[in-house]
């Protein structure tokens, strides 16, 4: 679906279920935030499946990412910041479920906007977010390598080689062709976001709402002890950890992430 | 500067795909003969079926050992998923029918596989799709057919039987230029010599009964997305960027994004037409698999040597294969394929189509049949065969003399393919 978030149209899936349809009115709004020179896709496991289990799912892209118009926002702060015209574009508070810097995003936005994010699902991050040097080099000049390096490295050793959850689809071949096909200097601008961005501890310690962190053991990009600092800031925070996932246990582990996804949303629905 | 961290292209022809199997241990990938999968719950059931979860439902839509192919296919392409079908051409099929609608309008190679060309020129019209043949050597060419109806570019990367190299990336601007995908075959490279999505092809479709699957034992196809292309940038492909009513309203660029074509392929195309691979053919085609680059650069080696007795035959009147500098695309051919061209060549006998008679039938070692792509060598003539529906002005625009004979060079010792060819052309000589 298409709708408008201060006057710029915003591309969502929504699992093909309009959310204005009177048999979701009222239940809880789930929206999905992808990461770094990704889109919405990113959630392809998730979204239609959320959107026929009792929640009105909305997978959205970021400001010129994917189908959404730009121009790309400047920090994790204006990014927050839109999420949270989101929530008012969507009519009422929102669960918010972030991936790598949309888990960033959302961890803003939840300790900004308080009343706008209902609660977190947060997976794919650390307390900080540093990018390899060489990385941001070849996204600075849209060398097709930094979608190579970024295919390689989000995923745990088990994905080298396959297999995907969807018969006949490659995990690698479908991050490396996301990152391809995304706007040119998008990647460089999103890595640089995520690299600069130091907030997450402190907006950890000033949230209110239950938050779920759902972390990869395998995750090569933000390894699990580097969200241990975000744990402790938490406290009161659900952390579900996934054997063989790395950095996108919603593709490599969508069963698992469905089944905290169930339990987080279901437990702290409105 | 980092390397990227992903194995190289001769691992992944051996693993892209597979995991040891985790209940029995099984390193070779197990053949899983069954129609159907038990689901978990009514709900898991219900979420198969309305693409709400991913796996397998029933064997005509997927199949564990099918999608160990599919996956290692799409790696060794380059490509997003893969969707492997029944043969070669229920791959083309596949494809058309997921892209177009009647009414809607292609432009073509004109020199490609015969049952290709029978496809495009006399069934597809049936259903109201319609094709212009052009020059796979002029760019311009393809410009100039494109109408306002067109929706996509279809070519081989080495045609058939003439190997015309395809400049892929200078038809893929030309396509691109006008909102269009281009589609190719790429049956006689195999990624092993060239990978067409790198070069700007968006569909690459194989035959996989030829040098992939390699040994002459089992018939199947695959389409490999690229998923680079936009589909939802000209509203030029409904079925792929509005609402389908087949899934409750699903839009697949929306939901799917890159992997669309590929989704929408496998949920209507395989489940209306039902064109799919079966479990133990893909198990056959994995052995091939998993030796081509081996099997295609012994393939190259020895068609180079076939290639030069050839050229100094005195019954060979001409010889077409892109090694030889005489071959219209050597040099570019020479750029695009630096690993060779492939092992699939053409030549004409002094005497014409008697002379080729005498030839097929004086050969003792190749065998004369319709395949190509085997690990034997292989001779046919395509005028009486492979392109024998074709018109004589269609044979003509294709480059397909009365001589022609098409030879797949094989894996034998290429002194024994030398000699067995040599004494079948002296054959051919006496009167």
């Amino acid at each position: 679906m298409r709708f408008d978030v201060a006057g710029r149209s915003v591309l969502a899936a929504t699992g093909a279920v309009p959310i204005d349809r009177p048999e979701v009115a009222g239940a809880p709004i789930v929206v999905l935030v992808h990461g770094a020179g990704m889109d919405r896709t990113v959630w392809s496991q998730q979204t239609r499946w959320l959107a026929h289990h009792g929640t009105r799912a909305v997978a959205v892209d970021l400001p010129g990412h994917g189908g959404s118009d730009g121009p790309v926002l400047g920090s994790i702060f204006e990014l927050a910041t839109w999420i949270s015209e989101v929530s008012d574009a969507l009519g009422g508070a929102i669960h918010v479920v972030g991936h790598s810097m949309g888990a960033f995003i959302g961890l803003e936005a939840a300790a900004e906007f308080p009343n706008k994010i209902s609660s977190l699902v947060l997976m794919g991050l650390g307390a900080a977010m540093p990018v390899h040097p060489d990385l941001q080099t070849a996204a600075d000049v849209d060398d097709p390598l930094a979608a190579d390096l970024m295919a390689g490295w989000m995923h745990g050793p088990d994905q080298k080689f396959g297999t995907h959850p969807t018969p006949g689809m490659s995990m690698t071949g479908t991050a490396r062709a996301i990152i391809e096909t995304s706007p040119s200097g998008v990647l460089a601008e999103d890595l640089k976001l995520c690299a600069e961005y130091d907030g997450a501890i402190a907006a950890a310690a000033a949230l209110t709402c239950q938050a779920t962190l759902v972390l990869g053991r395998l995750d090569r990009m933000t390894p699990r002890k580097s969200a241990q600092p975000l744990v402790e800031a938490l406290g009161h925070a659900n952390v579900v950890e996934l054997a063989t996932s790395g950095h996108a246990p919603m593709s490599e582990e969508p069963e698992a992430v469905r089944a905290a996804l169930a339990d987080h949303l279901f437990a702290t629905a409105d | 500067m980092v390397e990227p961290d992903h194995h190289h292209f001769d691992t992944r022809a051996l693993h892209a795909g597979q995991r040891p199997d985790p209940v029995t241990g099984s390193r070779a990938v197990p053949i899983y003969q069954t129609t159907s999968y038990v689901f978990d719950s009514v709900d898991h059931a219900a979420g198969l079926f309305n693409l709400e979860v991913s796996g397998h439902l029933y064997s005509r839509i997927s199949n564990p050992t099918v999608a160990v192919l599919e996956e290692r296919l799409a790696s060794l392409e380059g490509g997003v998923g893969a969707v492997c079908t029944s043969s070669g051409q229920a791959a083309l099929h596949l494809a058309m029918v997921t892209i177009l609608n009647a009414g809607d309008h292609v432009v073509a190679s004109r020199n490609i596989y015969g049952g290709t060309h029978n496809m495009l020129s006399l069934t597809m019209p049936r259903f109201g799709v319609t094709t212009t043949f052009v020059d796979p050597r002029d760019p311009k060419a393809f410009a100039a057919a494109i109408q306002e109806d067109t929706r996509l570019v279809f070519a081989e990367t080495l045609g058939n039987p003439g190997i015309e190299v395809l400049d892929i990336a200078a038809i893929a601007e030309v396509a691109h230029a006008a909102g269009l995908p281009l589609v190719v075959d790429s049956t006689f490279a195999t990624p092993y010599l060239i990978r067409p999505i790198d070069h700007g092809a968006d569909i690459v479709i194989h035959s996989v009964t030829k040098f992939l699957g390699g040994h002459g034992v089992a018939i199947g196809g695959v389409v490999v997305d690229g998923g680079r292309f936009d589909w939802a940038a000209n509203g030029k492909f409904p079925t792929l960027s509005e609402p389908y009513d087949g899934y409750h309203g699903i839009t697949f660029t929306e939901e799917f994004g890159t992997a669309a074509l590929s989704m929408r392929a496998r949920a209507e195309g395989l489940r209306d037409f039902g064109g799919c691979m079966s479990p133990t053919n893909a198990f056959y085609l994995l052995q091939g698999v998993e030796t081509l680059p081996v099997r295609m650069a012994r393939h190259v080696e020895n068609t180079l040597r076939v290639v030069e007795m050839l050229d100094a035959h005195e019954a060979v009147t001409w010889i077409s294969h892109p090694s030889h500098p005489s071959h219209p695309d050597h040099a570019l051919a020479t750029r695009l394929y630096p690993k060779g061209a492939g092992a699939i060549l053409s030549f004409g006998i002094e005497g014409g189509r008697e002379a080729g008679r005498r030839f097929i039938e004086a050969v003792e070692l190749a065998s004369h049949l319709a395949n190509v792509g085997d690990a034997k060598t292989l001779v046919i003539h395509p005028g009486s065969t492979t392109h024998q529906q074709m018109s004589r002005e269609d044979l003509a625009a294709a480059g397909i003399s009365e001589e022609l004979v098409r030879l797949s060079v094989g894996l034998e010792d290429p002194d024994d393919i030398c000699a067995d060819l040599s004494r079948a052309l002296r054959v051919s000589q006496r009167a």
